[in-house]
């Protein structure tokens, strides 16, 4: 099957359909293997056994900011190109992006306070990840507030555009201000700052984070795709009552 | 440091992702169980895509003259 013939929504189901139970299987089996390395990791010298945390906090941070990527494409696809599965690859990305960047917040938080004494302050990473939440949850709204699904895209597509600016700002936020939160120690210039022996497990980890969001993608577009069935079907019926 | 310093903060956090992550795979699921049901309670009033029709037989046409 060519990557063409996936935008049309009955063999995107068919590919769904018997890619996820082999997507959900190697999601499982990375995220055996990869906790399994995270609880032998060894602790940090100086963080001690809370570096554990990082194995949940860095990957959800990444794909909080990936999901936002997908569903940045899915809108350039929804107004530039049309795309059949583009408003439905961007609605099914947002509650799996806000997912992550929620755990996000809350593992880092949790991290925050026996390493600097706080749960929470507003430096500028901290914030312009709370933000990149918010502009989930407004995306969400969106979709929920707008009943035509065609106008609701259009509009979500926008303030998925208008928010794609905050990436750029979470990634260097850490190098533009001084901030409590520490620098990029793994995607940077030269080699990265962490040790190998946690940089595997934490690589590993985040490939089973990216399974897992795949996984869950592939779910919420096939359940939309059905979604939009229902509510033809629907809209049918009551013309033929009318 | 010791390893067990901080034991609450680092099971607080992997409890936290437990939730979050099975409440996503629970929606997902359950969103799904709800959309085949809805289907089939529209294709069980006679109401069918025109291209599951098509291999089928029954149609939307047909419904409204039965209603």
């Amino acid at each position: 099957m060519a990557i063409a013939d996936l935008a049309n929504p009955s063999r995107f189901l068919k590919f769904a359909n018997r890619t996820l139970p082999w997507l959900g299987g190697l999601t499982v089996i990375a995220f055996a293997f990869g906790i399994n390395q995270a609880a032998i990791a060894p602790d940090d010298y100086q963080q001690g056994a809370t570096v554990k945390i990082m194995f949940l906090h860095v990957p959800s941070a990444w794909l909080g900011m990936l999901a936002w990527g997908v569903m940045t494409i899915a809108a350039l696809g929804t107004l530039v190109w049309r795309h059949p599965l583009a408003d439905v690859t961007a609605k099914a990305a947002a509650p799996i992006g806000a997912a992550f960047t929620l755990m996000c917040l809350i593992t880092g938080s949790l991290w925050g306070r026996p390493m600097w004494g706080t749960y929470w302050v507003w430096d500028a990473r901290l914030t312009s990840v709370l933000l990149l939440f918010l502009l989930y949850l407004g995306v969400i709204a969106l979709w929920r507030t707008v009943e035509d699904p065609s106008r609701a895209a259009r509009a979500a597509a926008i303030l998925t555009l208008v928010g794609a600016i905050d990436l750029p700002i979470i990634k260097f936020s850490v190098d533009w201000w001084n901030t409590l939160h520490q620098p990029a120690s793994v995607f940077r210039l030269g080699a990265p700052t962490i040790d190998r022996s946690i940089l595997i497990p934490l690589l590993i980890m985040a490939v089973a984070f990216t399974l897992l969001f795949f996984t869950l993608l592939l779910a919420a577009m096939r359940n939309e795709i059905l979604r939009r069935r229902v509510r033809t079907l629907r809209l049918l019926q009551a013309n033929a009552a009318s | 440091m010791q390893a067990t310093a901080h034991v609450d903060f680092i099971v607080a956090a992997y409890a936290a992702a437990i939730v979050i992550v099975g409440a996503l795979i629970g929606w997902v699921l359950l969103d799904y169980r709800t959309q085949l049901r809805r289907l089939a309670d529209m294709e069980k009033r006679g109401f069918t895509r025109r291209s599951a029709t098509e291999r089928t037989g029954p149609t939307a046409e047909k419904a409204k003259a039965d209603a």
